[in-house]
C-alpha cells in the first residue's frame, strides 16, 4: 500500500521537476490574485477608514488553499486521460483508496507551497500577517485541506463520469459556492435565505472562525468543530458517490473510451 | 493448470451486445490468439477480464481467483499493454518504469526497469519524455511496462500492431521466451495470420460477439478448408461465420 502511495505521489511530483509553467501555476497565479484583491483592499481601507477590509486578504490565502487542495484531487483523473495512460492505471493493483490518497498528499503539498508563498507576499506587501492567526492556522489549513478533498473527490467522479469534456468543471465546482462560503465577507452579509444556506459548507464556518480570530485573537473551537463534523459528512457523501460513479463507469464501458454518452 | 476460465460471458453497451455468452478456457503456459474482425469484441472481452469493463452475465476466473470480487490479488499478478494505451506522455521513460514497478510493488524497482528495458532492446536515453516517442517506441514502452511484475498472465491487446517488421519479430520472440522460461499465460489479438500462425498454441475467432471457430491455427485452417489463415480471417469477417468443411459436404 505505501508502495503504491508513494509511486503515485512521485508521479505527481516528476512533473514538477521540470515545468516551470506549472510552479508558475503554483505560485504566479495565486499572486496575481492576491495583487488584485490587495490593492482593492488597500483603496477600500482608505475609503472607509475601516481595518476590517484587511480580512480580506486572509481570505484570499485561505481560499487557495482549498482550491490548491480540490484541484489536486479533482484534476488527477483527468491528467491521466490527457496523457493517455488511464488504462495502464486502472489494471495495475492500485485501490481508487490509495489513488486518492496520494493525490491528497499532492494537494497538501501544493496547497502549503501555495500558502507559504501567499502568506509571505501578503506580508511583504500589504503588511497583513497570517501570522497573527495563530495556533488557530492549524486547524484552519486542516479542515479547509479535507474540504478540498471532499468537494475534489466530487469533481474527480464527473470527470469519470462525463471524461475530457468535463474538464471545466474541475476549475468551476470551486467558484460555484464561492459565493456562499462567506470568503471575502461575513455570512450576515448574505439575504436570510442564504444565510442559513451557507451552513451547510464547512468551509463557511472556516471563514468565519478566520475573521473571528481577526477580531478578538480567541480561537472559535465551536465554529471549528462544526466545520469538522460538516467535513465529514461531505467527505462520506463525495466519497460514495465517487464509488458509485466508478462502477457505473465500470459497466458503461467508459473507462475504455474518451468520449461519453 | 487453466489460469484463465471463462464461462457464458455477455456485455450489452445499452441494447447492443458486444459479447454474447462466450466461453473459453486458457492453460498455463499457453499463448492464446483472440481473433476476428473490427467490432467482433475482442477488446471488450480482455477489458472484461482485466475488470476495467463489468460483464452483465457469466463468470471470469483468473489463476483460480474470480474476477472482479478478487479484483487487487488478480491485477496484481498480470498485465496488460495495448497499442491503443500509453505511458504517462508528461514522464520520462525512466520515471514512468519506476512509478510502475512501484506500483506493482515489484523489489528493487530501478534494477527491474533496467531489466525489462534491456530485454526489450530499448536503446533510448532514459530521460527522453514518452510524449516525444513515436508510437511503436511508445508501444515497445508500454510491453516494458506490462513485463514489470512478471505477470503470470499477459494480455495484450494489438500488441505489434504500429511495430516495424524488425522488432514486432523480437517482440514475438520476447512472448515465447517468457513462456518457455516463466509458463507465462498470454491472451493477445492481433490482425497479422502469419504472426499468429506463427505464435499462437491455440486461436479464437471472434465475430460478432460469439465464438465461431475455435481450435490451433492449423487445425482451423484445415476444418475450413480453405488455403491460409488470412482466407479464414476474410471469410469470417464477410460471413460473419465459419462453416465446417463437412457441413458443405453434406450441402
Ligand atoms: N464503451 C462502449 N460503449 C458502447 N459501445 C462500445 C463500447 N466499447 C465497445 N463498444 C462496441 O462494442 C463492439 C465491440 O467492440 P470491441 O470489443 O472494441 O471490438 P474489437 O476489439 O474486436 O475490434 C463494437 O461494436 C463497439 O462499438
Ligand atoms: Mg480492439
Amino acid at each position: 500500500m505505501i508502495s503504491r502511495v508513494v509511486a503515485m505521489v512521485l508521479r505527481y511530483m516528476f512533473i514538477y521537476k521540470r515545468s516551470t509553467i506549472r510552479i508558475a501555476e503554483l505560485i504566479f497565479f495565486p499572486l496575481m490574485d492576491l495583487l488584485v484583491w490587495g490593492f482593492v483592499t488597500l483603496y477600500l481601507q482608505q475609503v472607509t477608514q475601516s481595518n476590517a477590509v484587511l480580512f480580506m486578504l486572509g481570505g484570499i490565502v485561505l481560499w487557495d488553499i482549498f482550491f490548491r487542495a480540490q484541484q489536486a484531487v479533482g484534476m488527477s483523473v483527468l491528467q491521466e486521460m490527457w496523457v493517455g495512460n488511464t488504462l495502464n492505471l486502472f489494471v495495475s493493483p492500485i485501490r481508487p483508496r490509495e489513488l486518492i490518497l496520494s493525490t491528497a498528499i499532492v494537494g497538501f503539498i501544493r496547497a502549503t507551497i501555495t500558502a507559504t508563498g501567499l502568506g509571505i507576499c501578503a506580508y511583504v506587501l500589504y503588511a497583513f500577517n497570517m501570522m497573527d492567526l495563530g495556533i488557530a492556522l492549524v486547524p484552519l489549513f486542516g479542515l479547509l485541506l479535507f474540504f478540498g478533498w471532499a468537494v475534489g473527490l466530487f469533481t474527480s467522479a464527473l470527470i469519470l463520469r462525463y471524461g475530457e469534456a468535463a474538464e471545466s468543471l474541475a476549475w468551476i465546482v470551486p467558484f460555484l459556492i464561492q459565493p456562499f462560503v462567506a470568503v471575502f465577507y461575513p455570512v450576515s452579509a448574505l439575504p436570510p435565505a442564504l444565510q442559513a444556506f451557507a451552513q451547510i459548507f464547512p468551509c463557511t464556518h472556516i471563514f468565519e472562525g478566520m475573521r473571528s480570530v481577526l477580531h478578538s485573537g480567541g480561537v472559535p473551537w465551536r465554529e471549528m468543530g462544526i466545520s469538522f463534523l460538516l467535513t465529514l459528512v461531505w467527505l462520506c457523501f463525495t466519497g460514495t458517490f465517487f464509488a458509485r460513479t466508478l462502477t457505473y463507469v465500470r459497466s458503461k464501458g467508459y473507462l475504455t473510451t474518451a468520449s461519453r454518452g | 493448470m487453466q489460469s484463465v476460465v471463462v464461462t457464458n460471458l455477455w456485455k450489452k453497451f445499452g441494447k447492443t451486445p458486444a459479447v454474447k455468452g462466450i466461453s473459453f478456457a486458457a492453460e498455463r503456459g499457453e499463448i492464446l490468439g483472440l481473433l476476428g474482425p473490427n467490432g467482433a469484441g475482442k477488446t471488450t472481452t480482455i477489458h472484461m477480464l482485466l475488470g476495467l469493463t463489468s460483464h452483465d452475465e457469466g463468470s471470469i476466473s483468473i489463476l483460480g481467483l474470480d474476477m472482479p470480487k478478487n479484483r487487487y490479488e488478480v491485477l496484481q499478478r498480470v498485465n496488460f499493454a495495448s497499442a491503443y494505451v500509453s505511458l504517462p506522455g508528461n514522464l520520462t521513460i525512466d520515471e514512468s518504469l519506476y512509478v510502475y514497478a512501484k506500483l506493482y510493488n515489484v523489489e528493487n524497482p530501478k534494477h527491474r526497469a533496467r531489466e525489462v528495458l534491456a530485454e526489450l532492446e530499448v536503446d533510448l536515453p532514459g530521460r527522453s519524455l514518452i510524449g516525444t516517442l513515436s508510437a511503436g517506441q511508445k508501444t515497445r514502452l508500454n510491453i516494458c511496462k506490462a513485463l514489470l511484475n512478471r505477470p503470470e498472465v499477459l494480455f495484450l491487446d494489438e500488441p505489434t500492431a504500429s511495430l516495424d517488421p524488425d522488432i514486432a519479430m523480437k517482440v514475438r520472440e520476447i512472448l515465447k521466451k517468457l513462456r518457455k522460461n516463466y509458463g507465462t499465460t498470454i491472451i493477445y489479438t492481433s490482425h497479422y495470420m502469419q504472426e499468429v500462425e506463427e505464435l499462437c498454441d491455440r486461436a479464437i475467432f471472434l465475430a460478432r460477439g460469439s465464438i465461431v471457430a475455435t481450435g490451433t491455427p492449423t487445425e482451423i485452417r484445415e476444418r475450413s478448408k480453405l488455403k491460409s489463415l488470412d482466407e479464414v480471417f476474410v471469410t469470417i469477417a464477410r460471413d460473419g461465420e465459419l462453416r465446417d468443411s463437412n457441413d458443405k459436404e453434406e450441402r
